[in-house]
């Protein structure tokens, strides 16, 4: 297998938690074929920082705050085909059921209320990333091309999908792979 | 000699009376619905149904059949634009299906697998809706409401109770309880009430027994609602 | 659960409940009444009227939930409702209805600390030729300027009952500038009764039937075959006959004062002045069809025409024109009855309306059946329009070929429009049928008019390279609203406009209408606000397919009318509003992340997002 063939793949998690990329490493063995067709960039696998020019960017987790606007147009603007994987990607997700609660509530909820926080203080250091008033799926921040959903995706739905994709093919799902729960 | 219409080129009996959808029904064939169940009167307001009838766009729910009526149904413009509503009813409520007792046997969900909704595509909505416990027996979640009215024909035509009502109107339409509180456990709801069965979503849920049947082995986790309906069973009888 | 507020609520509603009596198709009227005693309905009153007229509490809620005019939250005491149409925009409303607000200390659409004064927008009042216009109390003001809101906010302040304030604040004029044989030749009472009787019924619906005269409520139907259908309904239905009194089969003959179009008021004028034009076409009309209960469905925001209707109807009484033996004729009886409606533009749809007359939310019916066969408590039932009653009584009078003689071939009579925006004379100008798009405009005196709104927002959009077009069912039908807008007008504002006004008044029964419509609104609004791209062009005609041919009934089918005849006709006025860009967001992401900042006190850097 031709090296400088391999379909560059960036992946990253926003509003999410990193079940879609377990239901990703469920394919198993069949990890070992996809690393024969593809090549990986930024992804919470391989310990780089930033994304750089990619065939496929695959995203998990919809968007809470301010830092996941970065990575999201970060990823935008160096994927070919941008993915949205799974739920909360795809519709905010279970972090969306904070969309009905006051933003001022939660941040008092959290520290304020809760034991164990000294001093009570809602934190103004530039570092944590600023949350938004309410949780978004990707696509109404980016320009979105494929959606694969589930909670998580199962890993023969992500496969199905990837090969399909990798083989120049319109990804399509069995029924029993298309899930949203 | 009894009448006959044709759906996408087949040949279906129907007697005077009978709706489109009446006739379909009879005959196993499935045209997409959701405000609709044969048990009640027809409503009409999903316009899932919606099928082109002698090349007119009508809601097979509500439209009677007529001899000789070319009906199509299964066509990909039709289920396009299905597709298009079942979206906009996800966006327009709060519908998290990983968190719904639901999922696997709703119908909202179930509709949107088969004519393969991939996202919502719409921006969402996330309105701020009311959740009552207060009944003993029965959850309602005004989020993953489709403002149907099933249940508002099951209390008042099969109950004789009229728990349920709507009000307001156009997006602020909601549903409401007859009770001077407007919670459910206020009002003479029972679950043993045909209201409480016919929750096409999760809006109504049966309380203690969300997972008596485990996610996997619900009705739409491996037929589609076509397969299911064409084999006669009409929506509503999970969870026995 | 929360202390009750007025807990002798039963003594306060005894007199309006006994007024009604027990009849629950009252309940919308009883609720109007009660919002004007309280400035709300409260839930001991939704309770108490439920229990009084046996019906469930929860459709109590629904019907006070669904009309505009209704609220189940406190408003004000004093609640000022500014027309929003855009020809009151066009006027001044948004910064006089800021002004307002400011000078009372209130912010739009909340109530003010003291529950004095409630200040919002509302859909067009139908005082385009007067505007801006607001309703306060539901009794309309008119030509609104900075001196007359600073006199209303001062009466306000002190305090002073509606009832008492100046009469030249709620002056409305008829300003009818070009009058035609429905407002220019007198009319004697009784005439066309008279004229009826000696020809006969039968020879009467053949007159209506020659005269060719069709629906001036914008449809078209042909008002002799509703009124034979109607009539044929009965004879059909032998065996399962409910009878009246008299023993006759029970169908009724409603006239629809539902004027909701934005841009329309010639039923206004009509009812103000004309009204025995109107009553004398029902009677006729009653006489047809052999109905014997007659409806007046008033649009709630005309209820400062109640009470000179009901002085029309009284005079009539007396003078034997309604009531029992008309004009002596044995065995015709007819009255009408005013109800009034509440702020649902819905309502206007035939069977809408029949829902609401029943008391009920304004939700059209499926069809079929037809009003016809099948309407008002399930009677054979005739809905027309203001106009359309004006006309049959003069063709009563006069016979159906004298009135085909004027107009076109397919549009016989005349037509009168509401004509307003941007011209010298707006008001009321009547036509025979055929008028083109250009004499009109030269007669209101609009000059250098980019184009024309005509039948409202559910109507069609004329550009200027259109204005040979004429006003007639075969090319440009119309309910009769004609709005103008000149060169310099961005054409963009009105479709925005609009946009918002069917996502107002979608009555939230089909999925289509009431999601759509709220989508098209977004979308406009993002592109108003400078965030629009391309791509949501694509999508607004996309919302526009779905409304177009998903919908329950014409509010739907129409919502998209205005957004995608500006798109064909005036892309510019989009495009100029457009980024070039593929993809914007679909929401303000620095504007999401203002909560945040306020509540951690930050403004560094990361704290914001261009």
């Amino acid at each position: 297998m031709n090296d400088r063939k391999k379909v560059r793949i960036a992946s990253c998690s926003l509003a999410g938690c990193f079940g879609c990329h377990m239901s990703l490493l469920d394919i198993d063995e069949r990890l070992f074929d996809l690393l024969d067709l593809v090549e990986f960039d930024r992804t919470p696998l391989t310990d780089i920082k930033h994304c750089s020019p990619c065939d496929v960017g695959i995203v998990e987790g919809g968007v809470c705050n301010a830092e996941n606007v970065h990575v999201l147009k970060e990823f935008r603007k160096n994927c070919k085909v941008l993915v949205a994987m799974g739920a909360c990607a795809i519709t905010g997700g279970l972090p969306a059921m904070r969309n009905n609660i006051d933003l001022w509530d939660c941040f008092q909820e959290v520290y304020q209320y809760e034991g164990g926080l000294e001093g009570g203080r809602i934190p103004n250091d530039p570092e944590l990333p600023l949350p938004f008033d309410k949780v978004h799926p990707i696509y109404e921040v980016v320009k979105v091309d494929y959606f694969l959903p589930g909670c998580p995706p199962p890993a023969d739905a992500i496969w199905k999908f990837l090969t399909d994709l990798l083989a120049g093919r319109e990804p399509k799902l069995d029924y029993e792979q298309l899930h949203y729960d | 000699m009894s009448k006959t219409i044709t759906i996408d080129g087949k040949t279906i009996p129907f007697m005077d009376g009978q709706t489109i959808m009446d006739a379909a029904l009879a005959a196993r064939v499935y045209i997409p619905h959701l405000c609709h169940n044969p048990e009640f009167k027809p409503h009409g307001s999903c316009k899932l149904c919606t099928v082109k009838a002698n090349g007119r766009l009508v809601s097979s729910c509500t439209m009677p059949a007529c001899e000789g009526m070319e009906v199509e149904n299964g066509t990909k413009e039709l289920n396009d634009e299905r597709r298009d509503l079942v979206r906009m009813l996800f966006v327009e409520g709060n519908h998290l299906c990983p968190t719904c007792e639901k999922s696997g046997n709703c119908q909202l969900q179930a509709v949107a697998y088969c004519l393969g909704m991939m996202s919502p595509r719409y921006n969402h909505f996330y309105p701020q809706r009311e959740v009552d416990a207060s009944h003993p027996d029965v959850f309602l979640d005004r989020n993953r409401c489709i403002l149907c009215e099933l249940c508002v024909r099951a209390s008042r035509d099969v109950d004789g109770k009229n728990v349920f009502g709507l009000s307001g109107r156009g997006i602020g339409s909601r549903l409401v309880v007859n009770s001077c509180s407007g919670r459910l456990g206020d009002s003479d709801f029972a679950v043993s009430d045909k209201a409480a069965q016919v929750c096409p979503t999760g809006a109504i849920l049966i309380k203690r027994q969300g997972f008596k049947v485990p996610i996997g082995q619900r009705i739409y986790d491996h037929k589609t609602i076509c397969q299911v309906e064409s084999q006669g069973k009409t929506g509503g009888e999970e969870d026995e | 659960m929360e202390p009750c507020e007025f807990p002798h609520i039963g003594e306060h509603l005894a007199p309006i409940m006994e007024r009604h009596g027990g009849d629950a198709t009252r309940l919308l009227q009883i609720l109007r009444e009660v919002q004007d005693c309280f400035h709300f309905i409260p839930p001991e009153a939704v309770s108490c009227i439920a229990s009084h007229l046996k019906l469930p509490r929860a459709q109590v809620e629904g019907v006070a939930g669904f009309y505009s005019f209704l609220s189940l939250s406190h408003q004000g005491e004093y609640r000022v409702l500014f027309s929003d149409n855009i020809t009151d925009n066009m006027l001044g409303k948004p910064e006089l209805m800021q002004y307002f607000c400011n000078k009372l200390w209130v912010e739009p659409g909340k109530v003010s600390e003291d529950n004095l004064v409630s200040v919002d927008s509302t859909s067009c009042t139908g005082m385009c030729d007067q505007g801006p216009a607001a309703l306060v109390n539901g009794w309309p003001l008119t030509s609104l300027d900075r001196n007359r809101l600073d006199l209303i906010a001062e009466l306000i302040r002190m305090k002073k009952p509606v009832a008492e304030w100046p009469a030249m604040l709620f002056e409305v004029r008829d300003n009818i500038r070009r009058p035609g044989m429905l407002l220019g030749e007198p009319f004697e009472p009784g005439a066309g009764i008279r004229a009826m009787l000696a020809r006969g019924a039968e020879a009467t619906l053949s007159e209506m039937d020659v005269s060719n005269l069709r629906g001036r409520g914008g449809a078209g139907f042909k008002t002799a075959s509703k009124w034979s259908f109607c009539h044929a309904a009965i004879a059909e239905e032998e065996g399962s006959m409910i009878c009246d009194v008299g023993g006759n089969p029970e169908r009724f003959i409603v006239c629809n004062a539902d004027e909701g179009e934005p841009g329309t008021f010639k039923d206004r004028v009509l009812l103000a002045s004309y009204a025995d034009l109107v009553f004398e076409g029902m009677t006729v009309g009653a006489r047809v069809i052999g109905a014997r209960k007659g409806f007046l469905y008033l649009r709630g925001e005309y209820r400062y025409l109640l009470q000179p209707l009901e002085a029309v109807l009284a005079r009539r009484r007396a003078a034997g024109l309604l009531g029992e033996n008309i004009l002596g004729e044995t065995g015709f009886a007819f009255d009408v009855e005013i109800r009034l409606g509440a702020g649902a533009y819905i309502c206007g749809e035939e069977s809408a309306l029949i829902e609401s007359l029943e008391g009920k939310r304004g939700r059209p019916r499926n069809r079929p059946p037809f009003p016809v066969t099948s309407g008002y408590k399930g009677r054979p039932t005739v809905v027309d329009n203001v106009e359309t009653f004006a006309c049959a009584a003069r063709i009563a009078e006069k016979g159906g070929a004298w009135f085909a003689a004027m107009g076109t071939a397919q549009s016989t009579g005349t037509k009168i429009l509401s004509i307003s925006g941007d011209c010298a004379r707006p008001g009321i100008y009547e036509y025979p049928f055929g008028v083109t798009v250009e004499e009109i405009l030269r007669d209101c005196g609009a000059e250098d008019a980019h184009a024309v709104q005509v039948s409202g927002p559910s109507g069609t959009l004329v550009s200027w390279q259109e204005y040979g077009r004429r006003i007639a069912f075969e090319d440009l039908p119309t309910a009769g609203a004609f709005m103008v807008f000149h060169r310099q007008r961005e054409m963009f504002a009105a479709a925005h406009n609009f946009t918002r006004f069917f996502a107002h008044e979608s009555c939230g029964f089909c999925t289509p209408c009431r999601v759509g419509t709220q989508l098209q609104k977004k979308i406009m609004d993002k592109i108003a606000g400078g965030h629009g791209t391309p791509a949501d062009l694509e999508e607004l005609k996309h919302l526009g397919h779905i409304l177009g041919s998903m919908s329950h009934c014409g509010l739907g089918h129409s919502a998209a009318n205005p957004v995608l005849d500006t798109l064909r006709k005036f892309p510019g006025t989009f495009e100029r509003k457009l980024k070039a860009l593929s993809f914007e967001p679909a929401f303000d992401l620095d504007g999401a992340l203002e909560t945040a900042r306020k509540i951690t006190g930050r403004d560094d850097e990361w704290a914001h997002l261009s």
